[in-house]
């Protein structure tokens, strides 16, 4: 019948080579500064991820996405905060123990929000949590009142604005348009080290591999069957006897979660969180990075992601001015001719070629086997 | 005629259904009743309001007043996939299903079973699923297509993976919207077959322009005419009716 195993052949061939190129590869080629920009670029296959499940598979396009990077992000980022805030490092302060942006701002107190961030357990919860908790807000806001396309887009990108002014605004509690940064341990262990730099690498891979099923898992029952019916035909799936709405609620939580995960990741990789990895422009980029790599191929999310960040940090390097025209071109190119970006290219042109490579090699073979043997008939 | 009645008596009872879009009513204090394992099949010219009529019943329309009782369930506040677990299935016009999911796919979305997020997620496809698809893929004469992509099929085709979807819904009251539009003369025999097969243990209601189509399968008639009804009963009865001819039949 239907394809009954996880991934077929195709798609363990490309788990193998991603994880070959992730495990092996890079870690023995790169120094440590380079793999650690590469580590950051995972951070965003991770909002790839979650963007194939609601954008490729759901059709519902989010351009909001840096609202929950950013959330699983700045959660990470309070823990690391107080704990580089003890008493003893800020004891100069005017309020010891508090983060030294909130002294600047004359607060006295901790605000009450920041207080469960103490705990690295309830952070852990709170970066899977919070994101969920507002993608369900804002999912059954839009989705039940059958706000979809175009205008849920536009809203995301609202609350992607919203969200950052307020961060902005809001100095004395979120550290402002400077964002949360001079981060020094996880739970006592020092992150800025070359070798913690080093495993946090291999942790962030291991995440983003459990990513890659818990994805590939969902798109494999009938939930993800359901999505892309839901794509198609949306009123034949309600007259089908399912609420349509719990089922977009379902998948933009789900790209929410695996956003915050790459937001909680990109905030200990890279030592700080700012207001400037949530607001509309890492937002689209973000879905750019999807659409090169694939919407509908969770592989062709992660390179879509490698491959596009290698590209912005080459490119602007050389040419600072031009890298965001080049973005938006790569942009119009992929979705007017390539709308199923790389992964899709590969599909339709590089694996038909090896695969009739392959059959042509066995049927040799076979052919060769059946000329050996018949003389003994 | 209905004096004497209560409502509860029938499956479905439509009773001063009205709905007004901007002012003008397509369909004005509307009422009948269908009985259980009853086929009736609604006729009419075009803008009577028949397919509305069929809107209104599975929700995708909500009424401005009136009531629609299903089996006592009053289905004017359900949602549209809480009426469809009360029993209600319905055919849209022209062919809606998953093109690009395989049949097989198409009819198990459709499996009673699983209808939650997370029941959806836990959803095995076990024997009694694949016997159940099978059996309705035999009856569509879809048998040897299972894994066939479903933007593959002919319209005929689709029309019958759609009929397909409902009957494995296994609704109590089924409503399908021109069901042999489109088709050829072969296939509309094999539909009116394939009909004739499913009504069954059901009742139907059909909208359907092909008075020889209507003639074969109707136990009963009725006439829409500006959103009201202008005839009701037999084939015969409506088809010698003054009014009846005068603005449909006589066209």
């Amino acid at each position: 019948m239907i394809n009954s195993r996880f991934f077929n052949r195709s798609e363990l061939l490309g788990f193998l080579a991603l994880a070959v190129l992730l495990i092996v590869i890079l870690p023995l080629s790169l120094d440590i500064f380079r793999l650690n920009l590469v580590a950051k670029y995972l951070t965003y296959a991770f909002v790839g991820i979650g963007l194939v499940l609601c954008w490729g598979y759901g059709g519902i396009l989010s351009l909001g996405q840096g609202v929950f990077f950013g959330l699983g992000g700045y959660c990470m980022a309070m823990y690391l905060k107080l704990e580089a805030s003890s008493v003893a490092n800020t004891k100069i302060q005017s309020t010891p123990g508090i983060p030294d942006f909130m002294d600047w701002n004359q607060l006295t107190a901790l605000p009450f929000f920041w207080k469960p961030f103490h705990s690295f357990p309830i952070t852990l919860l709170a970066i899977l949590l919070v994101p969920a908790f507002f993608a369900l807000i804002i999912g059954a806001a839009m989705f039940k009142r059958r706000v979809g396309g175009v205008y849920f887009a536009i809203i995301t990108q609202a609350i992607a604005a919203i969200l950052t002014i307020l961060i902005v605004g809001q100095q004395g509690y979120t550290g402002g348009i400077n964002g949360i940064t001079d981060l020094r341990t996880l739970h006592g262990w020092d992150i800025r080290t070359d070798h913690a730099k080093f495993i946090l690498y291999f942790v962030e891979v291991v995440l983003l591999f459990g990513c890659i099923v818990a994805a590939q898992f969902i798109r494999l029952t009938k939930l993800g069957r359901i999505l892309v019916a839901m794509r198609e035909q949306e009123d034949r799936v309600r007259f089908s006897g399912y609420s349509v709405a719990n089922f977009k609620i379902f998948a933009f939580c789900a790209a929410a979660v695996f956003a915050a995960i790459g937001g909680a990741m990109f905030t200990l990789e890279v030592g700080f969180m700012s207001p400037s990895f949530v607001g509309i422009v890492p937002s689209i980029e973000m879905v750019i990075y999807t659409a090169v790599g694939g919407r509908m191929s969770i592989f062709g999310a992660v390179w879509g992601a490698l491959l596009v960040n290698f590209a912005k940090t080459s490119l602007s390097e050389s040419f600072p001015q031009l890298w965001l025209f080049g973005l938006g071109a790569l942009f119009i190119a992929v979705v007017l001719a390539f709308p199923n970006g790389l992964s899709g290219i590969w599909a339709d042109h590089v694996q038909p070629r090896i695969d009739r490579l392959l059959s042509s090699r066995k049927s040799k073979s076979v052919a060769g086997m059946i000329a050996d043997g018949a003389p003994a008939e | 005629m209905l004096v004497g009645h209560q409502p509860k008596d029938f499956l479905l009872a439509v009773s001063g259904l009205t709905v007004s879009f901007d002012g003008f009513k397509a369909v004005n204090d509307l009422s009948f009743y269908v009985e259980e394992n009853e086929i009736r099949v609604i006729i009419g010219p075009n803008g009577a309001g028949k397919t509305t009529v069929l809107d209104l019943i599975c929700g995708k329309t909500r009424a401005t007043s009136g009531s629609i009782q299903f089996r006592g369930q009053e289905l004017t506040k359900l949602r549209e996939n809480e009426i469809v677990q009360a029993g209600v299935g319905r055919k849209f016009q022209t062919p809606s299903v998953f093109e690009d999911l395989t049949v097989f796919e198409n009819l198990e979305i459709s499996f009673p079973r699983g209808r939650t997020v997370f029941g959806s997620l836990t959803f095995q496809r076990d024997d009694t699923v694949k016997q159940r698809v099978e059996e309705v893929a035999e009856m569509i004469f879809l048998k040897d297509r299972l894994n066939t992509y479903a933007d593959q099929l002919s319209h005929g085709q689709k029309q019958w993976l759609e009929i397909g979807m409902l009957l494995i819904q296994d609704p109590d009251l089924l409503m399908l919207d021109e069901p042999v539009a489109g088709m050829s003369v072969s296939e509309r025999a094999k539909t009116a077959e394939l009909l004739n097969r499913i009504i069954k243990d059901r009742s139907v209601l059909v909208i359907e322009h092909d008075m020889k189509f209507v003639e074969d399968i109707a136990h009963k008639v009725t006439v829409l005419h500006q959103g009201q009804i202008l005839s009701e009963g037999t084939m015969e009865h409506v088809k010698n009716d003054p009014k009846v001819i005068e603005v449909y039949l006589g066209h």
